[in-house]
């Protein structure tokens, strides 16, 4: 079960010609697929596309009757090669992942379709996850389709460009029998917009009809003397063919005014931040309206080299916004000029920041700077070759509006006495695991292991659980990607007096865990630790289900054990324990840490993930406490009265709901832990009490909604002794009461 | 509410059509938000919203791991539809907010507004500020040893200089006053703000085709709306709330006159402390008396008294010395943290005390409204109590106490008995009882071993605190507020006493010196840096003292089976 339901907007996959399409940009991507006819999709989640492969789950009933075929690919690599389909048939085929994480899983199967290239559209639509918010934004997905040839649009960030170039992608790719690459950056991924729709098509060719008339072509078969061929095909056929369609349709478009001493060359996807930068210095209107002659590159490789020369020909410089590094279309903007001997010089990341996020405050600050000195310089050298005056007007223009920044203030427009207070004041906010997660008390217990037995060597795998790397457990030495946990740590399989500790999700453990990690320990007989953390889904990309997954789904076969699988790969030493018993984890630890087994052993750390399990139980308890049935509601509290404001326990567990509030004690000044109506009564706060024998403020409240007659009965019984008792010691107190 | 109101919505209105000759341009909104917050919800009803009324609206998000309670921020752009048509044109509107061009910003907890102001998202020329002033804290405020919270009058006093037009006030709380969403408060604020030209109907109209807790929604919507547009008026700015203060800084507010105890012997007691000590002093020193005999007895909070007295004698022979007869400090600044210090530790949580305070009837009413029980509802009260072998001989007379501490196998059966956390049913008999006994052992409590350990510290460091106070109060002062680190329970207690040990020891060494006090006082605050004391190791070693504390166990062979094989 997904995070979110998008059955509503599994409709909208359904509109025809005329109607308009209003929603997220990666769902317009879907609706993009359907209307270009695809017989299949695969992919992997992961920010930013988890809702196109959440969207294509939940339509699963649009997609069997237009006859296109979804897969919840295992890995990145399973999707990638499951674009094999295009290699023989006419079958326009798309795949998704998160890059460049998952692009670099699904680069051996991306090599080869590219060697041998595609028959039918091949189409795979990566989200950039490149600045603020993303988890991993290194490298860029432009050096893969360098590397392994296949082309890379970067549209215009609006629903409208990106579902045109969709389209115009799969024809491209069969213009050229390459695969292409659609990059969308995490914010266009989740615009909300809107676009014209057109009527979905079935595929011209379906799958079962491809199976049942096999098509073997050894020409595309990566394998000696095909692929030595492929490299030439490449380079003679393939990439003429690719920039003759760029050039016939198009897609790089030429905005802006139409001639001046400089202009602008931008990736599409930064289009509308230059736009709004230029806005901002005065020298465009809100639809675009400039007069600097603008280059948008929608495809951002192959580069067209025409264009260029013709684009850069009657100009002194141009600025190319080009995020990311290294700076592979400056380098080739260079070479293209040189080359053919054009003197332009190609202003890039001399001007702009070599690495990091183009924000509209990095791109404005750059373009003022670049229309205050390129182009004044500019101007006077087109004055001095007599060129016409609206340019010197133009560049003036620029200049004045150049300083963004007024005198005493910094570049956010701030007073220095207010930003400096408020950057020591205003606190981090690292992410953290959910309210009532069933992974914190796996490392609170890790971390009251190491109170006692000294740091361990912790590998991380990605997945909810890397976030014990920050506050408050700071727990973990290296993550070295997905599934990577224990190959994380195989290098230390020597005698020694410590063991290591791996982290593996059941996530990771699917993706590729269980061969790289497991399989991999017990082959070359590691003697090191794995805790594997089951919570049922693959909870950090958005929920979905996993072989292991405990639910039902009609559509997938699920509840395969990894201890099962643990087993069929030769694990010996297997412990299995409930994650939220802290005493019980830190004993199985510390177990597996001592013992005299040797080989590798694996802990299974179970519960099912909070979020998930609220969204599926809220409803059902509101639903029996409106028909008056008994309902008990867990919760925990503390009392402010016996809490010293020491925080130990927020230091063991770091949950949202476990915070501090001032202290009614007029004596003391440290706040007080305090547990929020937020609070699922995950039971951890009175687990890491006990297992810390940290204080006995925490406690547990079992509120009785709804009680029956015999509940009534016994604690009208209960509270009369207790009630004797109370105002027994009351009257003692009021004896001496001031 | 503070406000600053320059604008009216038919300014905003201006700025959105682009009348007159304001260039045509986005209205620009930008939501600060905490995972959870329902910032999401709150983009799509702007959205919504501003389509309903005639507007091109685009918004976007950075959801991830942000999500997962980090900080976001959703952007929001709205254009008017007939602008766009007029051009022939669509608007190309931005995918993230630029600073300085932000119309209004909408964050959903005090610090991210002061986060969306460090960010230059908020300027005076043009953004109004809706702010929620309640505080969600961060980690790193939550896990600080001591008080970690953040300086909200820091974010304050940016929004007062940096908003066009700021509408702050507890959003949260009306929220949940109504049972509803913060979401659905800063929607009602937005428009009661008047910074976007589109009429109240709209808004609610919005709610209401959502179709979900709409009735909620609706009175949170209204009862937020209404606040704003009250915030505006400036005939009602009387009415508006105090800034929000850091909040864990409140003084005992007893301040004018000691007033009628309801009980002679409490009423001795006002009388003693409003004849021997001084009125700056009443306030702490009566709050001290009424916590140790709530404590213990009347006889305690004349004992706590005693102690306190040779500290105001100390205190007044030192002024006195100094100013010639000038009447030295009359706030006593000496007396006042020693008392305050002497009281919480004079109270020091016992099993006794635990159990008292856990049985107490007030504490059972306390507990079921903090867990929102209904009038109907039963409560049954779990506790996580967890005590050593230590806690139970510290709670016997000291001579058996100090022979169970003595005696290997006698800890060796009880270690055993107290091996396993214990769940204590306090609203039940079988947990009640047994709790409300070892209450009623208070009787006893002088006998205690634990009463003897305490009252021999005690003792050392109030000699300490006289000693020096002839010489340097300041550093007298700074001996007292290290009794802040003497407090919790097992080991979290047992580090604070060795942190508080090795502090005497720097106070012994450091005292003489003309900087003393502010050294002490430095180091104090090393020791409530971080739990393992790196940073109170640096502070001592960079002044040339000595270290006591043993440390966290440093990585170490646990295969002793196989080592020896």
């Amino acid at each position: 079960m997904a995070e979110r339901s998008f059955t509503q907007e599994a409709d909208k996959l359904r509109l025809g010609a005329g109607e308009t399409f209003r929603g997220e940009a990666i769902l317009a991507v879907a609706k993009a697929l359907l209307q270009s006819g695809i017989a299949y999709v695969g992919g992997y989640q992961g920010a930013p596309v988890s809702h196109l492969m959440d969207v294509l789950a939940d339509a699963e009933p649009v997609l069997d009757e237009l006859g296109v075929h979804f897969e919840a690919s295992a890995s990145e690599a399973t999707a990638g090669a499951m674009l094999a389909a295009s290699v023989n048939y006419p079958l326009r085929g798309a795949v998704t992942w998160k890059s460049t994480v998952g692009t670099n899983v699904a680069s051996d199967a991306l090599a080869n379709v590219a060697s041998g290239g595609v028959t039918g559209g091949a189409l795979v639509i990566v989200g950039e996850d490149y600045g603020e918010g993303s988890s991993i934004m290194q490298e860029r997905t432009h050096a893969f389709a360098m590397k392994s040839q296949m082309w890379l649009l970067d549209p215009r960030p609006n629903l409208t460009a990106i579902v045109h170039m969709v389209e115009k992608g799969f024809e491209l790719s069969e213009a050229s029998h390459t695969p292409v690459m659609l990059e969308l950056r995490i914010r266009a991924c989740h615009v909300y917009g809107r676009f014209e729709a057109r009527d979905n098509r079935r595929p011209p060719l379906g799958l079962a009809q491809a199976m049942a008339n096999p098509v073997r072509d050894t020409g595309r078969i990566v394998l000696p003397p095909a692929n030595f061929a492929h490299e030439h095909e490449k380079i003679a056929e393939r990439l003429p063919a690719a920039v003759a369609f760029i050039k016939r349709h198009r897609l790089n478009e030429f905005l802006g005014g139409a001639v001046g001493p400089c202009g602008i060359v931008v990736q599409g996807g930064l289009y509308n931040t230059l736009i709004r930068a230029l806005e901002l210095l005065g020298r465009s209107d809100a639809f675009g309206n400039t007069d600097l002659p603008i280059y948008v590159l929608n495809v951002a490789y192959p580069l067209i080299d025409d264009e260029i020369v013709g684009f850069c020909a009657d100009k002194s410089s141009v600025l190319l916004l080009e995020e990311g590094q290294p700076n592979y279309i400056e380098q080739a903007f260079n070479h293209i000029l040189r080359r053919r001997g054009l003197g332009t010089r190609v202003v890039g990341k001399d001007l702009l920041p070599m690495a990091g996020e183009y924000t509209g405050a990095v791109v404005r600050d750059a373009l003022a700077r670049y229309l205050a000195q390129d182009a004044g310089h500019s101007a006077e050298q087109a004055e001095g070759q007599g060129a016409d005056t609206g340019t010197e007007k133009s560049a003036g223009q620029g200049t004045d509006k150049a300083a963004p920044v007024a005198p005493g203030h910094n570049a956010a427009g701030l007073d220095p006495s207010v930003a400096d207070s408020l950057a020591a004041t205003v606190p981090a906010r690292p992410a953290g695991f959910c309210t009532g997660c069933p992974e914190r008390p796996v490392f609170s217990a890790m971390k009251l292991l190491e109170a006692e037995m000294g740091p361990f060597h912790i590998s991380c795998d990605i997945g909810c659980h890397l976030f014990s790397i920050l506050p408050p457990f700071n727990l973990g030495n290296t993550t070295m990607g997905y599934g990577l946990g224990w190959a994380g740590a195989s290098a230390f399989n020597v005698p020694a007096d410590r063991r290591t500790i791996s982290v593996m999700g059941d996530g990771g453990f699917w993706h590729n865990g269980l061969a790289s990690g497991v399989g991999n320990a017990v082959f070359n007989r590691n003697d090191n630790v794995l805790v594997i953390i089951d919570n049922s889904y693959s909870a950090a990309t958005g929920g979905q289900d996993l072989l292991s997954s405990r639910g039902d789904n009609p559509r997938r076969s699920t509840r395969h054990t990894i201890q099962d699988a643990l087993k069929g790969v030769g694990v010996d030493w297997v412990r299995t324990v409930d994650t939220y018993k802290v005493s019980t984890v830190k004993a199985t630890l510390r177990e597996a840490l001592t013992t005299r087994h040797k080989g590798p052993k694996v802990i299974v750390a179970e519960n099912e993930c909070m979020l998930t399990k609220q969204r599926r139980e809220k409803p059902l308890v509101k639903q029996r406490l409106a028909a008056g049935e008994r309902v008990v509601r867990e919760r925990f509290g503390v009392d402010a009265d016996t809490c010293t404001g020491d925080h130990s326990c927020i230091r063991l567990s770091g949950c949202p709901s476990l915070t501090v509030k001032p202290n009614p004690d007029p004596l003391r000044d440290s706040p007080v832990a305090h547990v929020t109506d937020d609070c699922v009564a995950c039971g951890l706060c009175g687990e890491v009490a006990h297992a810390a024998r940290l204080c006995p403020s925490f406690y547990r409240a079992d509120v009785i909604q709804n009680p029956g007659p015999w509940d009534r009965r016994l604690a009208r019984w209960r509270g009369r002794v207790i009630g004797f008792l109370q105002a027994r010691a009351d009257k003692a107190r009021a004896r001496v009461a001031f | 509410m503070t406000d600053r109101r320059t604008s009216t919505p038919t300014d905003a209105a201006a700025t959105v059509a682009g009348d007159g000759d304001v260039p045509l341009r986005a209205f620009s909104i930008a939501i600060a938000a905490l995972g959870g917050q329902g910032g999401g919800v709150l983009a799509g009803w702007i959205v919504e919203t501003a389509e309903a009324a005639g507007y091109i609206a685009q918004a976007t998000s950075v959801p991830g791991v942000a999500q997962r309670t980090g900080a976001t921020i959703y952007c929001v752009e709205i254009f008017p539809q007939a602008a766009a048509e007029r051009a022939g044109a669509e608007p190309v509107l931005s995918l993230m907010p630029v600073p300085g061009d932000v119309d209004v910003v909408l964050a959903a907890e005090w610090m991210e507004a002061g986060r969306a102001i460090a960010r230059g998202f908020v300027t005076p020329d043009r953004t109004t500020l809706v702010a929620s002033t309640h505080r969600d804290y961060a980690i790193s405020e939550k896990s600080a040893l001591a008080d970690g919270i953040a300086d909200a009058d820091a974010v304050q006093r940016a929004a007062a200089v940096q908003a066009r037009h700021l509408v702050a006030f507890d959003m949260q709380a009306l929220a949940g006053a109504e049972g509803g969403v913060i979401s659905a408060a800063l929607f009602g604020a937005l428009a009661g703000s008047g910074a976007l030209a589109i009429p109240v109907a709209e808004f609610e109209e919005t709610i209401r085709r959502g179709g979900r807790a709409v009735a909620t929604n609706l009175a949170v919507f209204r009862a937020a709306h209404d606040r704003a547009v009250r915030g505006a008026d400036p005939a009602a700015a009387s009415l508006a709330s105090p800034p929000p203060s850091p909040p864990g800084h409140r003084r005992p507010s007893v301040s004018a006159g000691l007033g009628r105890a309801r009980t002679p012997k409490a009423q001795r007691l006002l009388d003693r402390v409003a004849e021997s000590f001084p009125t700056a002093t009443h306030a702490t020193v009566v709050e001290g008396v009424k916590r140790a005999v709530d404590y213990q007895d009347p006889r305690y909070a004349h004992a706590y008294l005693d102690r306190l007295a040779p500290v105001l004698a100390a205190e007044r022979a030192a002024s006195t010395g100094a100013r010639g007869g000038a009447g030295g400090d009359r706030t006593y600044p000496l007396t006042r943290t020693v008392a305050r210090h002497l009281a919480l530790w004079m109270t020091y949580e016992d099993t006794i005390r635990v159990a008292d305070l856990k049985t107490r009837a007030a504490r059972f009413e306390r507990t079921a409204a903090e867990v929102q029980a209904g009038a109907d509802d039963i409560v049954y009260v779990t506790e996580f109590m967890h005590p050593r072998v230590e806690e139970l001989a510290d709670t016997l007379p000291a001579p058996l106490g100090r022979w169970v501490w003595a005696t290997p196998w006698v800890r060796g059966v009880l270690g055993r008995l107290v091996a396993r956390g214990r769940h204590i049913h306090t609203a039940k008999l079988r947990g009640f009882l047994p709790l409300y006994a070892l209450a009623r052992l208070r009787w006893m409590r002088r006998w205690t071993l634990r009463y003897q350990r305490e009252t021999a510290e005690i003792r050392a460091w109030l000699v300490a605190i006289t000693q020096v106070a002839g010489n340097d109060t300041a550093l007298a002062e700074e001996i007292a507020r290290c009794q802040t680190l003497v407090r919790g329970y097992g080991d979290t207690h047992a580090r604070g006493m060795a942190r508080f040990a090795t502090l005497m020891a720097a106070a012994r060494q450091v005292q003489g010196r003309c900087d003393a006090a502010t050294t002490l006082a430095a180091l104090r605050q090393a020791a409530l840096e971080d739990e393992a004391g790196q940073a109170l190791d640096t502070a001592l070693s960079a002044q040339g003292l000595a270290t006591a504390e043993p440390r966290t166990p440093a990585a170490k062979p646990v295969k002793p089976a196989e080592a020896a094989e």
